[in-house]
């Protein structure tokens, strides 16, 4: 295939399947065996400086926020993220624990733009490549088949093509332009789920976001449940395991995990609390004010939801639509 | 009847909507529009969510293209590849968009203002937008605010596609034949683009707006045909259902 066009962002994180495959065949653990832990010891367990991290879903919704608070407390640095997010990204940055951005997009939606996202970049202090959203998850959809890319329509024709790392070919089936995106494998992931048993099999519910996906594409996988449950009752419903123990590496229960994001089902979003947390992120000074407050003034995740408080926490689950 | 302008973007949003059709929305204006269209014009418009959402009836408006409003009853709760899998195969009818820069194609800037390496405004990126924008058969681009600093010669970047260069350009790059910008609608007016030349051009003014008032807040030269209508106003039953179903509990107007 000629390479017609190639797009002149970096490739942040090298991604070679048949790298992946020996990575997988010495180091996953297959057996199925316990894996509860706290966020402590799977964050120090896990991950390192220099890591090229993710999580899923995004900041509002079913965002693993107890394990992002606790790498923030750990301090780990010149992280690499895979950047479609919001309240999570925006910690991370706040924090100054990242160099480097696969970014699709960091914003708070109908409350605009991030101005944590703006001071990182404006400043120079953080790289980014672009891509689309699709772009990003079909990168880990390549990832997770086992392929080194993915051939989509999306990106032709722009900068967001321009400035990111995939490549236009001509299809040698259709003679069609297509762009090819690099397979993404991350060095650890982090995914919160409703529900997981102590060997790391999981079932979400409602939208699955790009779960399916990225616990595919990630080299360690931690994941943080809603409520830990029985083994027998994966086996009632083994139709509704999305995530496979043998892809997780570490399982941490943390009710109100997401918070102050939502969990469907289970608990609405914090509004009054992200609003104070968007009105401190315009100044510097009051956003580590905020890190202070709630991530490195609690030792860890039951220290945060005794400060959020409990009646605050049950309203919100009584705001929360049932099915 | 006293309306914002924002219900008015809304009503004519929502009469764009046809039956019976998908659309594929994000947050905000296109959430209301849809919602307004399935109370009024369009009852089976199925609305479907970046993140997997499809089917809502949207008795309670979404905060984000992925909360759990977004399939609060719908008919499925899938992902984003998904979502983008179904657009890219062509059964997304309608996308919506929006941006901080606009150009004489369609084509939108939701990435940075100023120089990309050091920018003067980072603004979120993409998201689903380049995606929208490559695979929706029309697109319908809202537009809140309309001034030179926002319909604009050129781009800062160009992050989703409209018709690119104009004529065939879109077709030509590689995307798929027969997509594209349908309508723009800011607070002037809506606007259409030229069948060849690809375009803008527009199609009615807001109440009140003069086609001066519009050339003067555009950076590029529009097309102005010779009819030219004016945009109805939003009637009492719009706003009525907007106020008081639609967005009863104030999130968005």
């Amino acid at each position: 295939m000629k390479i017609i066009e190639e797009g002149k962002g970096k490739l942040i994180q090298y991604s070679d399947p048949f790298e992946f495959r020996e990575f997988v065949h010495k180091n996953k653990d297959l057996s199925m065996k316990e894996k509860v832990m706290s966020e402590k010891e799977a964050i120090e367990k896990f991950v390192k400086d220099g890591d090229y991290i993710g999580t899923e879903l995004y900041g509002t919704v079913r965002a693993p926020m107890s394990l992002i608070r606790e790498v923030i407390r750990q301090g780990k640095k010149n992280l690499r993220v895979a950047g479609q997010g919001i309240l999570e990204i925006d910690l991370l940055l706040a924090a100054d624990l990242v160099s480097e951005m696969d970014i699709t997009y960091v914003g708070y939606e109908v409350y605009g733009i991030s101005n944590i996202l703006r001071r990182a970049i404006e400043s120079g202090k953080v790289k980014t490549v672009e891509w689309s959203n699709a772009a990003i998850a079909w990168r880990f959809k390549a990832a997770a088949m086992g392929v080194p890319f993915i051939p989509t329509f999306s990106m032709l024709g722009t900068d967001t093509f321009k400035y990111s790392a995939a490549k236009i070919v001509e299809c040698p089936f259709t003679k069609r332009k297509v762009v090819l995106l690099p397979a993404l494998y991350l060095d650890v992931g982090f995914i919160h789920v409703h529900r997981a048993d102590k060997y790391g099999n999981c079932q979400i519910d409602g939208i699955s976001g790009f779960a399916f996906e990225f616990a595919r594409a990630c080299k360690r996988l931690i994941i943080s449940c809603e409520e830990l449950i029985d083994n027998e009752e994966i086996r009632k419903y083994p139709e509704r395991t999305i995530i496979p123990y043998y892809l997780v590496d570490a399982v941490v229960v943390a009710p109100y995990g997401s918070h102050p994001g939502e969990m469907c089902y289970k608990y609405w979003r914090d509004e009054e609390h992200i609003k104070e947390f968007l009105e401190l992120s315009k100044d510097e000074k009051k956003t580590k004010e905020y890190l202070d407050k709630y991530v490195y003034g609690v030792k860890n995740h039951e220290e945060y939801l005794n400060l959020i408080g409990k009646e605050r926490l049950e309203k919100l689950s009584k705001m929360i639509q049932g099915r | 009847m006293n309306y914002s302008e924002t219900e008015l973007i809304i009503c004519v949003a929502a009469r764009l909507m046809e039956d019976r059709k998908t659309a594929f929305i994000g947050t905000g204006i296109p959430m209301l529009a849809a919602a307004l269209a399935q109370k009024l014009y369009a009852p089976n418009l199925v609305c479907v969510f970046e993140f997997g959402g499809t089917g809502a009836r949207l008795e309670k408006l979404p905060l984000g293209v992925g909360d759990s409003r977004t399939f609060y009853k719908g008919i499925a709760a899938s992902g984003i590849c998904d979502i983008m899998e179904t657009a890219q195969r062509g059964f997304i009818e309608y996308g919506f968009l929006g941006g901080a820069q606009i150009d004489m194609y369609g084509n939108l800037n939701t990435t940075v203002i100023g120089e990309y390496e050091r920018p003067k405004v980072r603004l979120p990126g993409s998201g689903g937008a380049n995606d929208v924008g490559s695979h929706c058969w029309k697109t319908i681009i809202i537009m809140r605010q309309h001034d030179k600093k926002r319909f604009v010669k050129k781009l800062d970047f160009m992050t989703t596609p409209g018709y690119l260069d104009g004529k065939d350009s879109r077709e030509k790059i590689g995307l798929p034949p027969n997509t594209g910008p349908y309508r723009v609608i800011s607070n002037l007016g809506l606007f259409g683009f030229d069948e060849e030349t690809k375009r803008m051009k527009i199609i009615s003014l807001h109440p009140g707006v003069s086609i001066e008032k519009i050339i003067e807040n555009t950076d590029f030269e529009l097309i102005i045909p010779k009819e030219i209508e004016i945009t109805p106003e939003p009637t009492e039953k719009e706003l009525k259902v907007l106020r008081e179903e639609v967005d009863k509990d104030r999130l968005y107007i």
